[in-house]
């Protein structure tokens, strides 16, 4: 019998009787990360890493009841052998391995290979079943070393600068704000949004190394933001706030900018494909090192990226999650910012 | 190349003209001057020779990346480009190049004759040394358009606050014909390919819609009232006893209209007249529909002489004895004309007549005749206008009567290309026919950006089936569609066809079981012929 199943409520392991990132309130729910398309308000205990438990705890609820492992540990919960490690994703992001009577299921949640320098790295895990994302699952996304597209934010930071105008980085509040901050700590100062302070204080009091940032106050002025870095969440994009900046310009650090037609429709000032997904590449090899036999497609190019697993001989199949099946991307992570800036 | 493919970077990201104009004139300053001529070339659509075929391109690219045709065609739908797909596809190049552009557009040119051996060299030699940004940029070289959104107005804007020369002369001497690969690019904006050239067009002065009560025009007897023809507008060209037929597309159209092709007897050197090319028979302007089986053919049978017999209504005259007549008000050209060819009684050359009247509504009244007479309204030119380059607010109105209308409900849709890739933005539209829906017309735009959004998540949830890049989706969404003109199909289903279908709003208020009819539309194609 197989040791998990797709379900409305989400992933499903029977023999342990709980759930993986449900979509509905359940009894238990194993945790892989704090983005809010994987954890959701009113389950009544949820298992995740340490670092997430502060995290989902300031997003959703103070009241939650939270067990918590680290990488590498492990709990039995009807039997069913239940241990962490971790998923490059984003800070806490851990991959959820199941083993049951020599049976080994992995569930990747969402991650990515390179090492961005504040997440831990990603780690391949031995399986005999993969459920894998495929966000950027098509060949056309293939991601530049990371120094490489740093070093065009801080020139274009340094080329606005120079022109009088005022950077605004757009990034998701949870993930890829404190990798921006981490990559582009130095001379400029940074500026952020309260949504991302608030989640930086609980990451540095869970005993994360951050760099400084500034809080923006209805004090801070315009001129000491255009001489700075500032970055707000998806949610804050069309505001009037930014509008009133002096001579703002917004930049989007998201895969999806490796397209064109992606960077134009958003109608940013530039684009920065800068990713916490796997590229092509990444899943390619996240998925051969496993070594599994059976791999379960979700979020993503799901179609795309199952169909050619299987020409290349490993057994795949496509798994509908609630989201729709193409680039949600955007609408997901919106909702998480939304939450947020309440 | 590096310096082009910021270029374009820069006019792909921003949706501000000044900034666009900011990023041109910034690489008119520093840019080599034989690239500035490609540029320009680029821009207004003078493409050079493809000396390969974008299928070898692709082909070439699967090979070597060694990806499944299907994937490939996934990718493209992704992208929604050609060029851009190959240039994500590739592996990261391994060398680099600091060619500039025009050597690669001479290299490319070089290829022309060579066996595809030689070809799939260079090309894939080019790949493994550019970025994925000039990679993609030098693709578009070979195979295709650069549509970034610069208008020639736009691109002669910048040029001319970068040399300080007057915007209409720099205007006229880019949409000549002139040689990328001979000018330079003092030549080329100073216009000395000009006065030579026989053959040269002036740029059409352009209406914007009006959009406020006539009467806020002024006076009445100060506007010139004229029908406004749906055809192919057009300008007539006799110089130095050559004739040239040039479209608004700024092509050159000479040999598709025989039957004007007597105007080189009649008119006068240094003649260029402006009007309408249609199908006309007994002095009457025939329907659209009608003209369109003219159009685009290499050659001409004798049945289509017949039964789409061409004319062209003269709206203007712009040069007259070899002295541009621009600058004359429109009452001086008007007479001018009517001496020259008022007189040219059984010839398919017609003056556009003034429409006389006394009072915004007695015109108001005749403007809803139009349909009548196959004409789509009005246009409205202030007496001492002008002849404008390009599209200028004030002078020259077009005030069209309002579309056809129908309510059809949404039952496929695909993504867009461009901008719009990787969202559901192209839809396909049906009727009622008793029991069933039969698709009437396929339409992309009219929709707010946030309207897309709200579509593209309906469609992802409700998708019925897939084909490909096709979704069918659970007819409901309900949509005014406009339309300029019926006609009669053998291609489609319906066995009629909507022209320049676009959307005109989303009726949230209607459900599916109240949009319109085969059978309405059938009736309107009856009243219309």
């Amino acid at each position: 019998m197989a040791l998990i199943e797709f379900t409305k409520r989400g992933i499903y392991c029977k023999q342990g009787d709980f759930y993986v990132d449900p979509w509905w309130p359940v009894d238990y729910a194993v945790t892989t990360h704090g983005h809010s398309d994987h954890v959701r308000f009113g389950n009544k205990y949820y298992l995740c890493h340490t670092l997430t438990k502060p995290i989902i705890k300031r997003r959703i609820s103070e009241d939650l009841n939270v067990e918590t492992l680290e990488y590498g540990e492990n709990i039995i919960r009807n039997g069913v052998n239940i241990s962490f490690f971790p998923a490059g994703h984003i800070i806490g992001s851990a991959q959820v391995r199941l083993e049951y009577k020599g049976e080994i299921c992995v569930i990747s949640g969402d991650y990515k290979i390179e090492d961005d320098g504040i997440t831990t790295p990603f780690e391949p895990v031995k399986c005999h079943s993969f459920v894998s994302e495929s966000t950027f699952g098509l060949p056309i996304y293939k991601w530049q070393k990371q120094e490489m597209v740093f070093n065009g934010i801080k020139s274009w930071v340094n080329d606005n600068i120079t022109q009088q105008k005022t950077s605004v980085l757009i990034a998701y509040s949870l993930g890829k704000a404190q990798r921006l901050i981490k990559n582009l700590a130095g001379d400029i100062p940074i500026y952020v949004h309260n949504s991302i302070a608030n989640l930086n204080e609980v990451i540095i009091a869970a005993g994360v190394n951050l760099p400084q940032t500034i809080r923006i106050t209805p004090e801070t002025t315009k001129d000491e933001l255009q001489k700075g870095i500032v970055i707000v969440p998806p949610a804050m994009r069309d505001s009037r706030w930014i509008k009133n900046l002096s001579h703002p310009v917004t930049g989007i650090c998201s895969g999806w900018m490796q397209v064109r037609a992606h960077r134009r429709w958003q109608s940013a000032d530039a684009g920065f494909a800068l990713s916490d997904h796997a590229d092509w590449p990444g899943l390619m090899e996240a998925i051969t090192a496993t070594g599994a036999e059976k791999v379960y497609v979700t979020h993503g190019f799901t179609a795309a990226f199952s169909r050619f697993l299987n020409d290349e001989g490993i057994e795949a199949a496509e798994v509908l999650t609630k989201f729709g099946q193409e680039d949600d991307e955007e609408n997901k992570v919106d909702l998480a910012d939304q939450n947020e800036s309440k | 190349m590096k310096r082009f493919a910021k270029l374009i970077q820069q006019l792909e990201l921003s949706n501000k003209t000044n900034d666009k104009i900011a990023a041109l004139v910034d690489y008119f300053n520093y840019a080599d001057d034989k690239d500035k001529v490609w540029v320009i070339a680029l821009f207004t659509g003078k493409k050079p020779k493809r000396p390969i075929k974008s299928a070898l391109l692709k082909y070439w690219a699967i090979d070597i990346t060694e990806t499944p045709e299907w994937l490939f065609a996934e990718s493209y739908s992704n992208v929604g480009d050609l060029s851009e797909t190959i240039a994500l596809l590739l592996p990261p190049a391994e060398n680099t190049s600091d060619f500039q552009l025009h050597k690669w557009i001479e290299d490319l040119h070089n290829l022309e004759g060579k066996d595809d051996e030689t070809k799939k060299d260079f090309i894939l030699n080019a790949w493994n040394k550019l970025e994925t940004q000039e990679r993609f940029i030098f693709n578009k070289l070979i195979s295709g358009n650069f549509r970034i959104g610069v208008s020639n107005k736009m691109l002669v804007n910048a040029l001319a606050k970068q040399s300080s020369l007057d915007s209409a002369q720099i205007m006229h001497s880019i949409m000549g014909k002139w040689n990328p690969y001979e000018i330079t690019f003092n030549e080329l904006i100073n216009g000395i390919h000009v006065n030579t050239d026989n053959s040269w067009p002036y740029p059409f002065c352009l209406a914007y819609a009006l959009e406020q009560e006539p009467e806020k025009l002024g006076d009445v007897s100060e506007w010139q009232a004229e029908w406004k023809w749906d055809g192919i507008r057009g300008q007539i060209v006799k110089r130095n006893g050559e004739l040239f037929i040039w479209s608004r597309g700024e092509e050159l159209v000479t040999e598709q209209f025989p039957e004007l092709h007597f105007m080189i007897d009649v008119l006068p050197d240094g003649v260029v007249l402006d009007g309408e090319i249609l199908a006309v028979q007994d002095k009457q302007v025939l329907s659209f529909s009608t003209l369109q089986q003219r159009l685009n053919r290499k050659t001409i049978s004798k049945k289509q002489l017949e039964d789409a017999p061409i004319g062209f209504f003269v709206y203007d005259i712009l040069e007259f004895e070899a002295k541009d007549a621009r600058e004359e008000p429109l009452s001086e050209r008007r007479k001018i004309l009517e001496k020259l060819i008022g007189g040219l009684a059984e010839s398919p050359v017609i003056i556009s007549p003034a429409i006389k009247c006394s009072s915004w509504e007695e015109l108001a009244e005749l403007r809803q005749t139009s349909r009548s007479i196959n004409s789509e309204g009005i246009m409205l030119k202030k007496l001492t206008s002008h002849y404008h380059s390009g599209r200028k607010r004030g002078d020259w109105w077009k005030w069209k009567i309002n579309p056809y209308t129908v309510d059809a409900v949404m039952i496929y849709a695909q993504k867009g290309s461009g901008r719009r890739a990787n969202f559901f933005t192209d839809y396909t539209f049906a009727v009622r026919d008793g029991e069933n829906l039969v698709t009437i017309a396929k339409a992309y735009s009219g929709l707010t950006d946030k309207e897309i959004k709200e579509v593209n998540s309906f469609v992802t949830r409700n998708a019925i089936e897939k084909f490909g890049p096709v979704r069918t989706v659970k007819p409901e969404l309900v949509f005014e569609i406009a339309f300029e003109g019926i006609a009669e199909s053998k291609r489609h289903k319906a066995g009629l066809a909507l022209r320049f279908p676009r959307i005109l709003r989303w009726r949230k208020d209607k459900k599916a079981d109240e949009i319109n009819t085969l059978e309405d539309l059938r009736q309107l194609l009856q009243s219309t012929l």
